[in-house]
């Protein structure tokens, strides 16, 4: 009764189902990159986290080798905790800074880190020194009209003269 | 009529779908309780496979493609207004795989897989089939219920996903092809930006979950329609208008539960 064609013509839509969701999960998404490399954690504190997220890229001279894990406010020290996830192939000195960056102009954010030149590499659990806190743009402007006010009288005072 | 007759209308009205609610419920239990039994006989699975995924992935396949191509060329328009035509892919990736895919597909199988499911039974019912199958004691919903509900659930994720995948191809033929949007970017921005587990994995998960539902409301109501030839085309009409807003109602809950914490 064609019951062999009939099991074949299912076995053949199964699979192009299957194709369907192999090749929206490889071209069209992020499987093929990094979650899968076993990573070690390395702490960092940072006054001011702005708007980095977990799961943002942590990148070094562009080229992304770890992600956030997690992100905390340390009540010790009032400062944000963030966790990164990096990856084991590649290791960092110890004197290594961290700092979040944009992503082009009003991207997402991500943490950048600068190598330093110390012999000694950071272990798993270990935490940076050197952190440089995200721009936050209120403080940037404030800081603007602040110089501007600071410029003005001075100027006024070298024409009294 | 008088304002008490018509009250007493919509109450009655309205007792009737809760009724009609408390029924549904029951069956879809008894259904889930004969599932491991309908498996047993994985052959008549294979062939309902056969008839509602093989025969809808032509319908599936060309929606695909077509919608794919329209929001492409829709969202290029807007997208080259604020210079951001390289983002095109991400776009249509995105209300592919997270919206456009289960949902379309959903409604598309319920048109198609749903209707050919409730007239089947439908008339197997006007016919006396389930009733013969009964007094030999064959339980029709071993023989005839179980092994089309396992088809749809299992058809419905892989429609959705060819529905998908047809439809970002399409979009690459219209940007890169058409258009002239560097395929460096289509891809990269796409595969940036497009998630396996949280946009991918909720896709799936919300076309099993459209699947499960559209098909047990087909054969639900093709199972309680009368047994009358107007009957059964009633029957298919109510699929239809039952399963859609169903899927659009489920559509809502779905993506509020999964997409609205970032």
């Amino acid at each position: 009764m064609g019951n062999r064609k009939t099991e074949t013509l299912v076995g053949l839509f199964v699979a192009l189902g299957l194709l369907a969701i192999v090749f929206l999960a490889l071209k069209a998404a992020n499987l093929a990159s990094f979650s899968f490399d076993s990573t070690y954690p390395i702490l960092v504190r940072f006054d001011n986290v702005g708007g980095l997220k977990v799961h943002a890229p942590v990148k070094s001279a562009g080229v992304t080798v770890g992600r956030i894990a997690a992100i905390a406010f340390d009540n010790k020290s009032f400062q944000g905790l963030v966790t990164m996830q990096i990856d084991r192939n590649y290791s960092f000195p110890v004197d290594t800074s961290a700092k979040i960056l944009t992503a082009g102009l009003l991207g997402d954010q991500y943490v950048g880190l600068d190598p330093g030149a110390d012999d000694k590499n950071l272990q798993a659990g270990d935490t940076i020194k050197l952190s440089q806190s995200a721009v936050v743009l209120e403080n940037l402007i404030g800081q603007l009209i602040y110089n501007k006010a600071a410029d003005a009288p001075t100027k006024e005072g070298a024409d009294k003269k | 009529m008088s304002t008490g007759e018509v009250l007493a209308n919509v109450g009655a009205r309205f007792l009737g779908t809760l009724q009609a609610l408390g029924h549904a419920t029951f069956f879809f239990a008894d259904l889930v309780r004969h599932l491991p039994a309908g498996l047993r006989r994985f052959g008549l699975t294979v062939t309902q496979i056969h008839s509602i995924g093989n025969r809808s992935l032509v319908i599936i396949a060309a929606s695909g493609g077509t919608v794919g191509l329209v929001l492409a060329l829709q969202g290029y328009i807007t997208l080259s207004r604020y210079g951001q035509a390289a983002s095109l892919g991400l776009l249509v990736a995105l209300a592919m795989v997270r919206e456009m895919g289960p949902v379309i597909t959903a409604l598309l199988f319920a048109g198609r897989a749903g209707t050919s499911l409730t007239a089947e039974i439908g008339l197997m019912k006007a016919g006396e089939q389930l009733a013969a199958m009964e007094m030999m004691a064959v339980d029709p919903r071993i023989r005839v219920l179980a092994p089309r509900f396992v088809a749809g659930v299992i058809s419905m994720p892989l429609l959705a996903a060819i529905f998908s995948a047809v439809g970002v191809v399409a979009a690459y033929i219209v940007g890169v092809v058409m258009i002239g949007i560097d395929p460096g970017q289509f891809w990269a921005q796409m595969q940036d930006g497009v998630d396996v587990i949280k946009d991918i994995g909720n896709g799936v998960v919300k076309s099993v979950v459209f699947g499960i539902a559209s098909t047990f409301i087909a054969l639900y109501i093709g199972y309680e329609s009368e047994a009358t030839p107007e009957g059964v085309a009633q029957a298919t009409t109510r699929t239809v208008v039952v399963s859609s807003l169903t899927v659009l109602s489920l559509d809502f809950v779905l993506t509020a539960l999964m997409f609205s914490t970032p």
